[in-house]
C-alpha cells in the first residue's frame, strides 16, 4: 500500500512538475517566398523530414510547427516574431535564413527570453560581444566557410587571389573572413552592385589580372548570373574558381548545370560524408523530395535533431533557461547528426570540421558536390573570443 | 590596362546595351503609342524566359524553342491586353502603375505555382557555350556575340517595320492622333492589341536570349525593368531610335564605369576610399546620366512626338 501511495504521489509530482510542456510548439520564421524563398524552403524540407522520421515528435513531445514567411523583409520579420511569441505562444524559435532579418528579430526574441536555434544565419554581432544564452547555432558561424576557403587556397599554393563579392555587409564580411585564412597575395578585392545582372566588365578585368584563383561570394540569383557568365567566358580553363559551399550547392546546380563542373567549394558538410546518420538523411531526403539535398537541407535537418536531443535531455523543461541551455550545449554530442561529431563553443556556435568539395558528376551522372578533402578540423568561430560567456 | 582590355570593355558595354534594348524596344512602343506605363512588361519577360526553358526542354532544341517561346509570349500578352490592359488606356498614369504593379505580383505567384520557387535551368545552345577568339587576341563568349547580332537584327527590323510598312504607318497614326485615325477608318483596338503582342513577343525574345546568361527565377523581371525604364526615359518615349541609342549609352556608361572608375580612383585616392567610392559611384552612374540628359532635354534624346 505504501508503495502504491508513493507511486501515486510520484506520478502526481511529475504531472504537475513546473512548466513541463506536454506539446512542443516551434515558431519557424523563414524566407519562404520570392526569389530567395528557395533557401528557406530547403531548410524547411530538411527540418520537416527530421520531424517526420521521428514520428511527428521532437524530444518525445508531439510537435507542432508554426511557419511564418518573412519575405526577406526585416520589418515583416519583426512583426511575425512578435506574433509567434505573443499570439501563437511558441516554445522556441528557428528558421531565419538572412542576417538582415536575423538582426532585426533578435532583440524581440532575446527580450522574450525565448530560445532560438539557428539553421542558417549566425551573425557575428550575436556570437561575439553580443552573445546570449538564448542563441544557439546548428549551422556555422557566418565567416566559417570563407575562412576555410582562404586556408584551402593557401594550402593549394595559389599565390595570387582575386576576390569578388556584392557591396553589402555580408559581402564585406565574406571577404574579410577569406583574407583571414588566406596567406597569399590578394590581387584585387572587387565589390559589385547588389542584384547586378551583367558581370562582363568584371570578368574582363579578372582575365586581364591573371590570378591563380578567383574567390567569389555571390549568393542566390547573383551567383547564377555570374556562374553562367563565367562558364561562357571560358575563364574556367585558366583560373580556378573557389566559392563558399552555399554558392555552388544543389539549388544553384539545378539552375546552372554543366558550366559549374570543376568549381571547388568549402563546406561544413558533404552529401557523401561517411557516417550512418548522413547516409540515412540523404536516402530519406531523396526518397521524400525526389532531389539531392543541399547543405541548407542538412542544416534544417540537423537543427531539428538538435532540438530533439535538447528537449529530451531537458525532459521538456524548455522554460527553465539554465536546464535548457545546458541541454542545448550537450545536444551535438548526443544527437547523431549527418555532420558527424561536433561540439558547441560557449557562444553557441559549432566547433566543426570544414571540407573541400568539387562540383562533379557522380556514378549516376548527376551533378553533385563531392568531398575531396578536409581543410579545417575542429574550427572555432573567430569571434568566440569576444564572448564573455563560459 | 591595355588597348585590348579597353576594346573588350567597349564590346561588353555594347553587348549589355543591346540586352537592354531588346526589352526597352517593346516598352517604349507600348508607352509611346498607347500612352500606357506597363510595369508588367518585366513579367512578360519573365514568362518568356520560363516558357523558353520549358520549350527547350520539351523540344530538345534551343533554336526551335525560340520562335515558339516568342509566339507563346505574344499570345499571353495579347490575352492580357484584351482582358485587362485595354481598360487602362483611358486612365491616368498612376492608375496604370498601380494596376500593372499588381499584375507583377500576380504573375510572380502564378509562375511560382507552375514552375516552383527554385530558379530553373536554361542553357545556351550547343555551339555557343564557349568563347571564340576575336582579332586582337580577345577571348569573347560566343553567346554574347549572338546577343549582339540578334540585338542589331531586331533594331533594323523594328525600324523598317515602323517606318516603311503600312502597319507601321497605322501605328504612328494611331499614336499621334487617336480620334482622327479612328475617323479615318483605322481599327484602333485591333491595332493596339497587335502592338502589344509585338511588344510581348520582344519580351519573349529578350527573356529567351538572356535566360542562358542570367538567372531564370521568380521576380527576374523587376531588376531589368528599372534599367529598361531608364533607357527609354533617356532615349525618348515612343522612339525606337531613342531606345536603341539610349540602351547603348546606358550599357556603355554602366560597363565602362564599373570597369574603369575603381582604377581611376585608385590612382587618386587611398585604396579603402577608392574602392568604396568607385563601387558606389559606378552603380549610380546611369542614374546620374539620366538626370543629366533630362536636365538638358526633358523629352529625352529622340522624342517621338514633336
Amino acid at each position: 500500500m505504501f508503495r502504491t501511495v508513493f507511486a501515486a504521489l510520484a506520478a502526481a509530482a511529475v504531472a504537475t512538475s513546473a512548466h513541463a510542456a506536454a506539446e512542443l510548439k516551434i515558431g519557424f520564421l523563414s524566407t519562404l517566398s520570392g526569389p530567395a524563398g528557395a533557401l528557406g524552403i530547403e531548410i524547411r524540407d530538411g527540418f520537416n523530414l527530421a520531424v517526420k522520421l521521428n514520428g511527428g515528435k521532437l524530444g518525445d513531445l508531439p510537435t507542432e510547427i508554426v511557419f511564418a514567411d518573412d519575405q526577406l523583409n526585416p520589418e515583416v520579420g519583426k512583426q511575425l516574431a512578435e506574433r509567434l511569441i505573443k499570439r501563437d505562444r511558441v516554445n522556441l524559435m528557428t528558421g531565419v535564413v538572412f542576417s538582415n532579418v536575423m538582426l532585426a528579430v533578435w532583440p524581440t526574441i532575446e527580450q522574450a527570453k525565448m530560445f532560438y536555434v539557428a539553421p542558417n544565419s549566425t551573425p557575428t554581432r550575436i556570437t561575439g560581444e553580443g552573445c546570449s544564452p538564448y542563441f544557439f547555432s546548428a549551422s556555422w558561424p557566418n565567416e566559417g566557410h570563407h575562412e576555410a576557403a582562404g586556408h584551402f587556397a593557401t594550402s593549394k599554393g595559389y599565390r595570387n587571389a582575386y576576390l569578388i563579392a556584392p557591396n553589402y555587409p555580408a559581402g564585406k564580411d565574406a571577404l574579410t573572413g577569406f583574407k583571414r585564412g588566406y596567406k597569399g597575395n590578394v590581387v584585387a578585392e572587387v565589390y559589385t552592385k547588389l542584384n547586378q545582372l551583367d558581370y562582363s566588365a568584371e570578368l574582363a578585368q579578372i582575365r586581364a589580372a591573371k590570378p591563380d584563383t578567383l574567390y567569389a561570394f555571390l549568393p542566390g540569383g547573383m551567383g547564377i548570373n555570374f556562374l553562367k557568365q563565367f562558364g561562357a567566358s571560358g575563364l574556367s580553363k585558366e583560373i580556378q574558381l573557389v566559392v563558399p559551399g552555399f554558392v555552388s550547392d544543389q539549388d544553384i546546380i539545378r539552375a546552372v548545370g554543366e558550366p559549374m563542373l570543376g568549381i571547388l567549394d568549402s563546406s561544413h558538410w558533404a552529401y557523401d560524408l561517411d557516417n550512418d546518420a548522413n547516409r540515412k538523411f540523404v536516402a530519406a531526403f531523396e526518397k521524400e523530395f525526389n532531389r539531392i539535398p543541399s547543405l541548407f537541407a542538412e542544416q534544417g535537418y540537423t537543427t531539428a535533431l538538435i532540438i530533439d536531443a535538447a528537449v529530451r535531455a531537458a525532459k521538456g523543461r524548455i522554460e527553465d533557461p539554465k536546464a535548457f541551455r545546458s541541454a542545448l550545449m550537450g545536444a551535438p554530442g548526443r544527437a547523431k547528426t549527418p555532420r558527424g561529431d561536433w561540439k558547441s563553443a560557449p557562444n553557441g556556435t559549432p566547433i566543426q570540421d570544414y571540407y573541400v568539395r568539387e562540383v562533379a558528376k557522380d556514378s549516376k551522372g548527376r551533378i553533385v558536390n563531392r568531398k575531396i578533402g578536409t581543410v579545417l578540423t575542429k574550427h572555432v568561430d573567430f569571434w568566440a573570443k569576444d564572448c564573455k560567456m563560459k | 590596362m591595355t588597348v585590348t582590355l579597353f576594346l573588350e570593355q567597349t564590346l561588353n558595354g555594347v553587348q549589355f546595351g543591346l540586352m537592354l534594348f531588346l526589352l526597352a524596344a517593346g516598352l517604349t512602343l507600348v508607352f509611346g503609342i498607347m500612352d500606357m506605363i506597363n510595369l508588367a512588361h518585366g513579367s512578360l519577360y519573365m514568362i518568356g524566359a520560363y516558357l523558353m526553358a520549358s520549350l527547350a526542354q520539351a523540344t530538345g532544341s534551343f533554336w526551335l524553342a525560340l520562335p515558339l517561346a516568342m509566339l507563346a509570349t505574344a499570345l499571353v500578352g495579347a490575352l492580357l491586353e484584351v482582358s485587362i490592359l485595354r481598360r487602362l488606356y483611358e486612365r491616368d498614369h498612376m492608375t496604370q502603375v498601380l494596376a500593372t504593379f499588381s499584375l507583377i505580383l500576380i504573375a510572380n505567384e502564378v509562375v511560382r505555382m507552375i514552375w516552383g520557387s527554385q530558379p530553373i535551368l536554361l542553357n545556351a545552345p550547343a555551339g555557343l557555350t564557349g568563347p571564340v577568339e576575336l582579332p586582337g587576341g580577345i577571348q569573347y563568349a560566343s553567346y554574347r556575340l549572338a546577343i549582339i547580332g540578334i540585338g542589331f537584327l531586331v533594331a533594323i527590323l523594328l525600324y523598317l517595320l515602323v517606318t516603311r510598312t503600312r502597319v507601321g504607318m497605322l501605328v504612328r497614326a494611331g499614336a499621334s492622333n487617336r480620334e482622327m485615325a479612328t475617323a479615318m477608318g483605322v481599327d484602333i483596338r485591333r491595332l493596339f492589341t497587335g502592338v502589344f503582342a509585338i511588344g510581348a513577343a520582344l519580351c519573349g525574345l529578350a527573356g529567351a536570349m538572356l535566360g542562358p546568361i542570367l538567372a531564370v527565377q521568380v521576380g527576374m523581371g523587376e531588376n531589368i525593368l528599372i534599367l529598361a525604364f531608364v533607357v527609354i526615359v533617356i532615349g525618348g518615349i515612343g522612339s525606337i531610335r531613342g531606345a536603341f541609342v539610349g540602351a547603348l549609352l546606358v550599357g556603355l556608361v554602366d560597363t565602362m564605369g564599373r570597369a574603369f572608375l575603381p582604377i581611376i580612383f585608385a590612382t587618386l585616392f587611398p585604396p579603402m576610399v577608392a574602392s568604396n567610392l568607385g563601387t558606389s559611384l559606378s552603380s549610380i552612374l546611369i542614374y546620374v546620366l539620366m538626370a543629366g540628359v533630362l536636365f538638358f532635354r526633358p523629352q529625352g534624346l529622340f522624342p517621338a512626338r514633336g
